[in-house]
């Protein structure tokens, strides 16, 4: 996994509440067996019409909008469990999620594949939403570290698991960390 | 405050906490078998990570083996190929295997306490559910998925949270035919699928003490199937009288030291746990199940209950069983003695005993699927093996066989199985067959009678 310290970028705005797993990536697209290739689909049936053509409607058909951050409305990544949905996102590649909610299992599998999901207050998001909706260019910096994130509105911290923090900062996974605390384990190894 | 066993074990497994994180636990033994391991190789494989301790891992075939002609190549492709491929990854990783036909061959839960790979106090982990049956010598074991497999495979240990500790007291002297399969069925039957989630369990009291440990095994088994990560019971001279002389247990003086240690190994009289239940061993009877979840289970001269809930009236339609009826003499043409809770020679004793001079019902296809290659030795060195043949049953090759059906040893739909494993889900032992959970006695006489009998009665 990639290392996330700081980052900085533009946003794509997409206000819109309770987006489902099944919106993220639909079930159509989960037979693959391994995870590449599934940033191609994500939001792949808001992104294209029914006849395949493009819906220059969807923000992310929209060149005025771009970047790695994407800001969504309230319960982000709620229904199925899928990990299928953080492939998707991190695929496409975005980097970093910003809601006033997530769905407890998006946030875990979305963490464990280098995802930074940011949970900010409603009232931040509202007024994110509309800066960066009205002033497209508008960069964004997070700071994992002091667990920060600031733009042109304000500043405002966030909350994430000490232990995925580690994680994220130096770029490890589960299967990283532990590998990362070899000589620890082979020290343990050895009093027994 | 004092120690739980649960803690202390664990605790001596901790190699270090993550502030407001979860745990690294070292884990002493890695069990794993041909279905759940290959995408643990393939995700190592592809990040060009090393397995860390291949010597603390042991690799057998159980889930996806024949139960006959295990010397003929397997018919079955995906078989086949899951074997094929654990062959290969082993022998690429340096990982001991007795694979099929090898003489210690034999359902994981099985083969890895008779050689004597499980001991007491140990962490034990295997990409399968059924791994708390390890915690009958007083050690850790649960299962684990495939993304922990590759965890362990790369650094011998798991990211964990400390689970809850539950206590479970049975005091008191079992009934003439109550078996250990009979008393965990009746605590699952008494306390729910739900009651162990997020917990540890210990069993403690007379009933758990004065068992044998192929009875432990029994017992500590199924706990997964009231919700507990795993099942434990502290080790005593059974346990050390069992372990020892094993083939890779400890030896002479290292043998003694380690049993000093293991007889630490008990819960402080001044340890607290976060729930507890008493039972009275009087009370318990031999036991079936009726439903579709090991927790719907009864006394077998009991009628069904009478519940509203939909899944329950559900659970009845698809067993083709009335609230208020009684099992008692419902024809079964299907019988199945094996599984890793009910696959072990003194299971096998306790059929020979009682259908020794008898013969079984013409109706009924009795399978005796032994647990392990050494099973089987020992059935033959003891002449079971002519018993059975004598009453008509026909004794197969080791594997998970009708346990799951994921072989060629299906129940056909619709039929009744009175059945020694641990699972009675639709569709379990083959598309719509129906499962009823017994005791290998309760096994034994359905296979003699063609039907389900008060077992009781006979013994009395
Ligand atoms: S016998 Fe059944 S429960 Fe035991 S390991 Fe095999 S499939 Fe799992």
């Amino acid at each position: 996994m990639q290392k996330f310290t700081t980052f900085t970028d533009t946003a794509i705005p997409l206000g819109i509440e309770n987006i489902d797993t099944d919106q993220i990536i639909p079930a159509r697209f989960l037979k693959a067996t391994d995870r590449k290739g599934f940033g191609d689909n994500v939001f792949r049936d808001w992104r294209y019409n029914k006849d395949n053509s493009i819906n220059h409607d969807f923000v992310l058909n929209n060149d005025t909008y771009q970047g790695e951050i994407l800001i969504a409305g309230h319960n982000f990544g709620c229904g199925s469990s899928r990990e299928h949905a953080a492939w998707a996102l991190a695929g496409y590649p975005f980097k970093v999620i910003i809601s006033s909610f997530f769905a407890d299992i998006f946030k875990g599998n979305a963490l464990n594949n280098g995802l930074l999901p940011i949970e900010v207050s409603p009232t931040f998001l509202k007024k994110l939403l509309h800066e960066v909706t009205e002033k497209p260019k508008t960069s964004i910096t997070i700071n994992l570290e002091k667990q920060t994130i600031s733009c042109s509105i304000g500043v405002e911290s966030f909350e994430i698991d000490p232990y995925k923090k580690v994680c994220l900062l130096n770029g490890y996974d589960d299967i990283d960390f532990l590998i990362s605390k070899k000589e620890q384990i082979e020290a343990f190894e050895a009093s027994l | 405050m004092g120690k739980t066993l649960f803690d202390k074990v664990w605790d001596a497994h901790v190699v270090d906490e993550i502030p407001n994180g979860p745990q690294i636990l070292y884990i002493d033994k890695h069990l794993i078998h041909e279905v759940t391991s290959p995408q643990a190789f393939a995700a190592l494989a592809e990040r060009n990570i090393p397995i860390a301790r291949p010597d603390k891992t042991v690799a057998t075939a159980d889930h996806n083996t024949p139960t006959l002609n295990q010397h003929l190549p397997i018919q079955d492709p995906l078989s086949r190929s899951q074997l094929e491929q654990l062959t290969e990854n082993c022998k690429k990783n340096n990982i001991t295997l007795y694979g099929l036909g090898h003489k210690y061959n034999g359902i994981v839960h099985v083969m890895a306490p008779e050689l004597g790979i499980t001991q007491p106090g140990m962490s034990i982990v295997c990409g399968d559910s059924h791994t708390s049956t390890h915690g009958a010598f007083g050690s850790i074991a649960f299962g684990i998925g495939t993304s922990q497999v590759a965890q362990v495979f790369a650094s011998q240990c798991l990211l964990l949270e400390k689970p809850k500790k539950m206590r479970i007291t049975v005091n008191g002297t079992l009934k003439k035919g109550v078996l250990p399969k009979d008393v965990i069925l009746y605590i699952i039957a008494q306390l729910g699928t739900n009651a162990g989630t997020g917990y540890f369990c210990e069993y403690a009291g007379e009933v758990f003490e004065n068992m044998s440990m192929e009875g432990r095994m029994t017992v500590c088994n199924m706990s997964i199937e009231m919700g507990a990560r795993g099942g434990m019971i502290a080790p005593d001279e059974t346990t050390f009288n069992y372990v020892k002389g094993r083939k890779f247990a400890p030896k002479g003086e290292e043998f003694d030291q380690k049993v000093a240690y293991w007889k630490t190994l008990r819960t402080d009289d001044d340890a607290e746990f976060d729930q507890e239940y008493h039972f009275d061993a009087s009370e318990i009877s031999p036991m079936i199940t009726y439903g579709t979840n090991p927790g719907m289970g009864i006394a077998i001269n009991e009628k069904i209950p009478h519940q509203e809930d939909p899944s329950f009236k559900k659970s009845l339609a698809y067993m083709d069983f009335k609230a208020g009826d009684s099992l008692l003499n419902t024809p079964i043409n299907y019988v199945f003695i094996g599984s890793c809770t009910n696959a072990r020679i003194e299971d096998f004793r306790v059929v020979a005993d009682y259908v020794k001079g008898k013969q079984k019902a013409s109706n009924v296809h009795a399978w005796l699927v032994p647990g392990s290659r050494e099973v089987v030795k020992q059935i033959e060195e003891e002449g079971l093996n002519k018993i059975f043949n004598e009453a008509g049953f026909q004794l197969r090759q080791p594997g998970c066989s009708a346990c799951l059906a994921m072989n060629d040893d299906k129940i056909p739909e619709g039929e009744y199985c009175v059945s020694t494993s641990n699972r009675n889900f639709e569709g379990r032992q083959g598309q719509g067959a129906r499962t009823i959970l017994a005791s290998p006695l309760v096994a034994a006489a359905t296979a003699i009678e063609g039907k389900l009998i008060d077992v009781t009665k006979q013994l009395n």
